[in-house]
């Protein structure tokens, strides 16, 4: 049989099981006693050797193998969890990610052997009492009971032979009722019929699929329990009850459907639909209802059962019993989600000329005309909206390898640490997410290198000997804020100062004139860093600048406070969506831009005479606040007025804690409007992030305020 | 070299779209040409290169546009009811507006018509121009796309 159908799914269920084997080990070197995590780790070693076998990888069916031996021992209580048992066992996931790799590229699993982690993994059985022969790189044998005890519950239930033809307990409707009649009157033939797959079957939606396949080249399928929907989301147990119209006899039928391969058995017999439950008439309800909790059930036994695809462990098991375990979902293409994007964005822009046309006709039509433009105003918000929401991914699918590499780190350079995360739920446009997470590993990594100190240190500044590092992420307005904060030494302005007067980045003039913050931010700038040896990690000098600048592609920016002693705080800001935002077009003399809404805090109008000179900069006193003035005009190279207007129309925007405003000579409005980029070969001031189509077929640049501030 | 009239039947022939930068006349060519079209609303971008108008809107894409007399340092002109913007694609996905003075016509030139000149009357090397095409009785500065974009 062609496996290659099952690649993807493979790969996918695959890198959940070894997220799922990473983030219980680290439970487990914690918590060497807790059951359940050791319960979880085995049942997901074990699904990914039968999975690695199914599709024929062998070595890396091998390499589980031994893997799950060993959990097995740790799981019977004869070998105890230390330290270099957990080092193997990440060792050997490692490995394990490498096979996956491969497979990814090629759809091989590569030459290695990883002769050495076997090894490894064998002499740490070897230490335990444990003796039997374990580099059998097969073992059919062993594989089968393990996998009965896993559902051993679900086994039970179903032993005797009479429940076997679960067919007749179904429930029928009327009208199949009558199909089944109508088809015995013309001379066919109605068999039930309950299939059972073999309980080590790993891909049970792709067997019951092939099946359905094999009755349809003899009949069809009048009805089947679960859906044929479920069975292919793998809602189901190991069996399924299906009635069948055929003018074949009943040794082809069952022919067709126990030849597919890991079917166990297929108990199949000839039905009278005179016979049939009727689901809606009253006499039969009771038993109708017997027959619904025992399928609601399924998804629970299901999450025990060795294949199935779940969410992490955590989340699952307070999850299961209200929902479903799968997730009834579609894979799309990430290409296909940009075309309707796309789509989604030029119909905004059609709209938008619609409306208006429709604006500048004031008058000439009618009520209902109206009514109809805001009708399709609201449509394609929310079109957009959806769409959005279908490119959103939480940021955990980045985020979850980060507790493994803090706990190498922490290993690596002997220092005791912590990765707390909050937040790993808040979404990101999808092109966001695939970006973010090189600059998160930097910061982190940054952290755990020149933001702690070392343990000793700690103990002597009187500090919790574990350094805690935290990445917190949340949703703010139009903004996702991710913080990477550590409780460790902070920067040092001055050793800033000085290393970069040293590196003749500034000259000493300048850094005295320096405030502290400013010299923090020298951080950001290429070939910079402060730490005094070149480790491994970090301290290249390649770094925070290419985090800047990655985030800043992304249309965000980071930020950096520090307080000397007690720890550092990135602060990186990014935008929800990149191609649609709701932005204020404002007039800047005979010429039209648009403002970022997100950016914008308040529009204010301020008399003239309340403009103020501070070292002789433009200045106003907003409720207290001192803000500085821009002069779009001026930034935009107009000439200067003869006459200053009596009133200035300031639009006060903000990034982080700073604020600006910004003098314009008119508002228009607000308006959803699409970023388009300005075209190649013309260069671009960064004070513009783009440009749009307004609804008149003009074009309007984007000003982004982040770079007037 | 005697005069060779449209289609020559030596060696290759190209065609180029003439259009008039004012007292001049320059030839594209014509694999590089996606469209004409009449002047339009053109966008300021502030602080760009100064032979750049700005940009225009051409059916949904935002497209910079080039004045080509003072890519070439020509005189500046005034826009007039002929003047038009050619639309040139140097690479794929990616459009360039072109402004002239006028679109005149559409000529084959064969590679012996082209005088391989890049340098102008001063022996100052042009890496605007690619040749010098001899029609009729006129000459056409061919226009060296890959240069003009090089910037």
């Amino acid at each position: 049989m062609d496996l290659s159908q099952y690649l993807e799914i493979f790969i996918d269920e695959t890198k959940e099981h070894l997220q799922t084997l990473n983030d219980q080990v680290l439970i487990m070197e914690q918590d060497p006693n807790n059951s359940d995590t050791v319960n979880e780790i085995f049942r997901a070693a074990h699904s990914l050797k039968g999975m690695a076998g199914t599709m024929g990888f062998k070595r890396m069916q091998r390499l589980t193998h031994d893997l799950e031996n060993v959990f097995s021992e740790i799981r019977n209580g004869k070998i105890s969890v230390t330290p270099d048992i957990v080092d193997i066992v990440f060792k050997c996931l490692d490995a394990l990610e490498g096979y996956l790799a491969n497979i990814q590229e090629s759809a091989d699993e590569g030459t290695e052997d990883n002769e050495e982690i076997i090894n490894l993994l064998n002499a740490a059985l070897d230490g335990g009492s444990y003796s039997a022969p374990v580099s059998e790189p097969e073992a059919p044998a062993e594989e089968a009971p393990a996998a009965a005890s896993a559902s051993e519950d679900a086994s039970s239930s179903k032993s005797s032979n009479g429940d076997k033809a679960k067919f007749h307990e179904l429930a029928l409707a009327d009208f199949e009722v009558k199909a089944m009649k109508d088809a015995v009157a013309n001379g066919m033939h109605v068999y039930g019929a309950t299939v059972y797959i073999q309980e080590t079957c790993i891909l049970k939606a792709a067997r019951a699929f092939l099946v359905f396949k094999g009755i349809e080249s003899v009949g069809e399928v009048a009805k089947s329990e679960p859906s044929v929907q479920d069975i292919e989301d793998e809602k189901f147990d190991f069996d399924f009850s299906v009635f069948v119209i055929s003018e074949k006899d009943i040794d082809q039928v069952e022919k067709v459907m126990s030849n597919v391969s890991e079917i166990q058995e297929v108990v199949i017999e000839e039905f009278n639909p005179d016979n049939a439950k009727i689901a809606s008439s009253d006499a039969k309800t009771e038993e109708a209802e017997e027959e619904a909790p025992a399928v609601q059930e399924a998804p629970a036994e299901h999450a025990a059962a060795p294949a199935a695809k779940k969410e992490p462990e955590k989340k699952s098991t307070d999850t299961n019993k209200k929902k479903p375990v799968v997730n009834r979902s579609v894979r799309v293409d990430i290409e296909k989600l940009d075309d309707l994007m796309n789509l989604v964005s030029e119909l905004i822009i059609a709209k938008n000329g619609l409306v208006s046309v429709s604006a500048n006709e004031a008058g000439n039509h009618n009520q209902q005309f109206n009514e109809q433009i805001e009708y399709l105003e609201r449509i394609t918000t929310n079109l957009h909206e959806s769409v959005m929401k279908v490119r959103m991914v939480p940021i955990e699918s980045v985020v979850n390898r980060f507790p493994r590499m803090i706990r190498d780190i922490s290993k690596k350079l002997n220092k005791e640490m912590e990765l707390i995360m909050t937040g790993e739920e808040t979404e990101l446009d999808r092109t966001v997410i695939d970006e973010i997470g090189d600059p998160l590993m930097h910061m982190l990594r940054n952290a755990a290198d020149h933001g702690l100190e070392n343990t000793l240190d700690r103990i002597k500044l009187g500090k919790p000997r574990v350094g805690t590092i935290r990445l917190d992420a949340y949703q703010d307005g139009n903004n996702v804020t991710i913080e990477v904060s550590d409780d460790g030494k902070g920067v040092d302005a001055e050793k800033v100062k000085a290393s970069a007067v040293k590196k003749g980045a500034i000259t000493e003039e300048q850094a005295e004139k320096m405030s502290d913050k400013e010299a923090i931010d020298l951080l950001f700038r290429p070939a910079f860093s402060t730490a005094e040896k070149v480790s491994d990690l970090s301290g290249r000098g390649v770094g925070l600048d290419v985090v800047k600048s990655k985030i800043e592609g992304l249309g965000g920016d980071v930020e950096v406070s520090t307080v000397l002693g007690e720890g550092t705080t990135f602060t990186v800001r990014l935008p929800l969506t990149l191609a649609i935002i709701q932005a204020l077009m404002v007039d800047i003399r005979e010429e039209k831009y648009a403002i970022p809404l997100s950016s914008i805090v308040t529009v204010e109008d301020i008399p003239a005479s309340e403009v103020k000179l501070v070292q002789n900069k433009e200045v106003i006193n907003l409720r207290g606040n001192v803000i500085p003035l821009v002069r779009l005009s001026e930034e935009l190279d107009f000439e200067p007025l003869d006459e200053e207007p009596e009133s200035l129309v300031v639009v006060i925007v903000k990034k982080g804690d700073k604020q600006a405003g910004l003098v314009i000579d008119n508002l228009i409005g607000q308006q959803e409007i699409v970023i388009k980029p300005l075209g190649k070969y013309i260069y671009i001031h960064k004070m513009f992030s783009g440009a749009t189509i307004l609804g008149d077929g003009e074009v309007a640049l984007i000003l982004d305020t982040n770079t007037l501030l | 070299m005697a005069e060779v009239i449209e289609s020559a039947s030596v060696g290759e022939v190209k065609e180029y779209i003439v259009s008039r930068v004012g007292d001049e006349q320059y030839g594209i060519d014509i694999s590089y040409v996606d469209n004409i079209v009449r002047m339009q609303s053109v966008t300021r971008v502030p602080k760009t290169q100064p032979y750049f108008i700005g940009v225009i809107n051409l059916r949904g894409e935002i497209i910079p546009v080039m004045d080509l007399r003072k890519k070439l340092e020509l005189e500046e002109n005034e826009l007039t009811s002929a003047t038009r913007i050619i639309i040139i694609k140097p690479e794929q996905s990616a459009l360039l507006g072109l402004l002239v003075d006028e679109v005149r016509e559409v000529v084959s030139l064969a590679v012996e018509d082209i005088e391989d000149v890049q340098h102008d009357s001063n022996g100052e090397y042009n890496m605007y121009v690619t040749g010098v095409g001899k029609y009729k009785d006129t000459l056409i500065s061919l226009i060296n796309v890959a240069g003009i974009i090089d910037d």
